[in-house]
């Protein structure tokens, strides 16, 4: 769970690559990374929502493992050794953009993300310069019947912070997953059309959080969305203050 | 017996074309036709996207001339909006627009044709090529590359990416011109002008030497189509359609975005992808008509800045009536050269062209959207439908090279007619086919083959479809 602003829980000393660093015993892999100022890649955690482990991006290698764990949701132990830079890890995060990438129709030249998407940037620090599996090209329809916002599945990824920000957030749970596996879509109410949804406040927090062109703000040109995410760790910061 | 001779692919002309001309039982070339395989499947491509994507994508798909794609599909979706655009705005879109002339016809001039101008159209294919050019006229090679260089920043500058500025959007453009652009601009003018001049009095003084290819090349009467401002000016941006006859009498004026359909007419042929607009009073095919440089100056009352003004005189020398020979595609590419820089000047010199209140921001209110402007090559004409979420419902694009389509076709054959006979294909035949394409300027693909010769190919197929000749030309 994140963030925690007063860790509670015994503290555990571990090595990531390498280095000896320390963190509470509730406190992730990810977390002490990023304390550390190691890097780890991530898509669907961001800081200020509940991290559920979906992408697989920030897969890390621990010593006597034989499997892969998620640093975003795996808490640190004693005398753990982890390992997050590797041949290994650098294939396997490649090979998790190369699938997200053929999915559906991430066309990068005309999206309105072009230049400020996670995505994207992933791809390119990652190395990713051709897909190795064959593009699926499903046909997919864009819902701009929101007054200011569009949603255009042909740029999701199904990291769902967007279903996590309106539930945890603002409240209104207006976003959910339905359908199961490459059917998976995220939906508004019950599958509704987003403008004629009763429960969306038109708060924009959806659009703010979504890595991709998925979420928009209608009225942008190619390249013109960026997404503003500062707001959620104060958010969360503050309403921590209010309990 | 009729045969067939396939001539492909083109060398030097922007991207992949094949030519077939037919022979009749007297052996003598009795049909052309101009094959395109480009533009297919956009409309497909773009449902259901929404339309403030429309200028990228677009500039995308025809990687010819993007700009003035951006500019067309922009207006259409002002048109969309239903919003006057500020003023600021227009300037700087016109900016941009003139850049892309520039640097399209100074491609065209020096690194696609000059070759065939200063070394002759029979010369070596190894050495006809920019390479020779630099060989023989080192001045006019640097001439060329320092031209196409202006119009290149000028649209760098304003947009900051060259190739596909996603600079002008529906509404208007992205952001404001800065003091230190617009200043560097204008203390680029005077060597771009110097140029412009300087290439110009060579030309007309070389035009003697031309006089064959100027009586063959494309010399036909037909119509042309060109905008024209308020008072009748040269207009690449804005204003109506007018047609002009091969005398150079007005047959439409005044003609609206709206109504361009009552004008023009789309002809669908089996063997091409690209349609055959025509003037529709006169019906198919008989209404063809050609756009670009040419049509332009032959459709304008007058060209609206003073040196342009001048050569337009001399230009006027040239036809009784229209100009009709499409070798002065060049004449009149220069001659827009020299007011593309003069407007260039002019613009920039708009006391208000640092205002930062260039766009107007706007949801869907129409629900159809017409973008009319002029390309290097001639007019272009995007139509949009959306639905009430301002998604993409359906697009018809004309371009320039569709315009022409008809002429080019008929170009080709008035030359495979002096200088194909029987079989016998020479060298210079091929050459000469692919320069009157050449001086239609047609958008074939993202490539520019301006170096180099590509294969060409040529098949002669009997009447029942057996190939009884083949010749062949290696890179
Ligand atoms: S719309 Fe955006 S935030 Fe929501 S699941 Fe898709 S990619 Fe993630
Ligand atoms: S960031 Fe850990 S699985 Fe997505």
């Amino acid at each position: 769970m994140t963030p925690v602003p007063i860790p509670a829980g015994r503290v555990k000393t571990l090595k990531i690559d390498g280095r000896d660093v320390s963190g509470y015993e509730n406190q992730t892999i990810l977390e002490i990374a990023r304390e550390n100022n190691i890097h780890i890649p991530t898509l669907c955690n961001l800081e200020g929502l509940d991290d559920i482990g979906a992408c697989r991006l920030c897969l890390v290698e621990i010593k006597g493992l034989a499997r892969l764990l998620p640093a975003c949701v795996t808490r640190v132990q004693e005398g753990m050794e982890v390992l997050t830079d590797t041949e290994r890890l650098r294939r396997h995060r490649r090979m998790v953009i190369e699938l997200l990438l053929s999915e559906r129709n991430h066309v990068c030249a005309v999206c309105v993300s072009n230049g400020h998407c996670e995505l994207q940037s992933l791809a390119q620090t990652l190395g990713v310069n051709h897909v190795h599996v064959p593009y699926r090209y499903p046909r997919m329809a864009v819902d701009a019947t929101h007054g200011r916002f569009g949603v255009d599945h042909n740029r999701c990824i199904l990291c769902t912070r967007c279903v996590r920000v309106c539930d945890q957030i603002e409240g209104a749970h207006t976003w959910d997953v339905a359908g199961r596996g490459v059917e998976a879509m995220i939906i508004s109410d019950l599958k509704q059309d987003w403008g004629a949804s009763a429960t969306c406040t038109s708060c924009g927090k959806c659009v703010q959080v979504c890595p991709t062109g998925a979420l928009f703000v209608k009225g942008k040109a190619v390249g013109e969305m960026t997404k503003q995410r500062e707001f959620l760790p104060y958010l969360t910061l503050m309403r921590e203050g209010e309990k | 017996m009729s045969r067939t001779i396939t001539i492909d692919p083109l060398t030097r002309i922007e991207g992949h074309a094949r030519i077939t001309l037919h022979l009749g039982p007297d052996g003598q070339v009795s049909d052309a036709l101009f094959h395109v395989t480009q533009f297919r499947g956009f409309e497909k491509f773009v449902e259901g996207r929404p339309f403030h994507e429309m200028p990228s994508i677009m500039a995308r798909i025809c990687g010819i001339c993007p700009v003035s794609h951006l500019v067309a599909s922009a207006k259409a979706c002002d048109e969309l909006l239903a919003v006057r655009i500020p003023h600021t705005a227009i300037q700087l879109r016109r900016l941009m627009n003139i850049g892309q002339i520039v640097q399209s016809h100074a491609l065209n001039f020096f690194h696609l044709s000059s070759p065939d101008l200063l070394l002759g159209f029979d010369s070596d294919p190894a050495t006809r090529n920019i390479f020779g050019v630099l060989a023989k006229r080192p001045d006019l090679a640097r001439d060329g590359i320092r031209l196409r260089q202006f119009g290149q920043q000028v649209i760098e500058w304003l947009g900051k990416e060259r190739i596909h500025p996603a600079w002008i959007v529906a509404g208007g453009v992205s952001s404001p011109l800065t003091a230190a652009v617009r200043d560097r601009i204008l203390a680029a003018i005077p060597e771009a002008r110097q140029i412009a001049h300087r290439t110009m009095d060579w030309f007309k003084r070389s035009l003697e030497n031309y006089r064959e290819e100027t009586r063959t090349f494309g010399n036909f009467p037909s119509l042309f189509l060109g905008l024209v401002g308020p008072d009748g000016e040269l207009e690449h941006y804005d204003g109506r359609l007018r047609f002009v006859d091969a005398t150079g009498e007005k047959v439409a004026d005044g003609i609206e975005n709206a109504d361009y359909a009552s004008v023009i007419g789309e002809a669908v042929e089996p063997w091409s992808y690209l349609k055959f607009p025509y003037y529709k009073p006169t019906g198919y095919p008989e209404g063809m008509y050609r756009v670009g440089p040419l049509a332009r100056l032959n459709v304008c009352d007058r060209i609206g800045t003073p040196e342009a003004d001048a050569e337009l005189a001399e230009f006027r020398e040239l036809g009784r009536g229209a100009v009709l020979s499409s070798f002065h595609y060049h004449f009149a590419r220069l001659v827009e050269v020299i007011y593309g820089i003069e407007m260039i000047e002019q613009i920039l010199n708009d006391p208000e062209i640092l205002s930062t209140h260039v766009r107007a921001e706007a949801g869907p209110n129409a629900r159809r959207g017409i973008g009319i402007s002029e390309a290097p090559r001639g007019l272009l004409i995007h139509d949009y439908t959306i639905d009430e979420q301002g998604l993409m419902r359906g697009a018809n694009l004309i371009i320039a090279t569709g315009h022409n389509n008809l002429a080019m076709s008929r170009g080709i054959l008035q030359v495979a007619r002096r200088y194909v006979d029987g079989n016998n294909l020479k060298e210079g035949m091929l050459n000469r086919v692919e320069a009157v394409i050449r001086a239609f300027d047609p958008c074939l693909s993202c490539s520019t083959h301006a170096a180099g010769k590509m294969p060409m190919r040529i098949e002669l197929f009997d009447a029942d479809g057996r190939k009884v000749n083949e010749v062949m030309r290696q890179p």
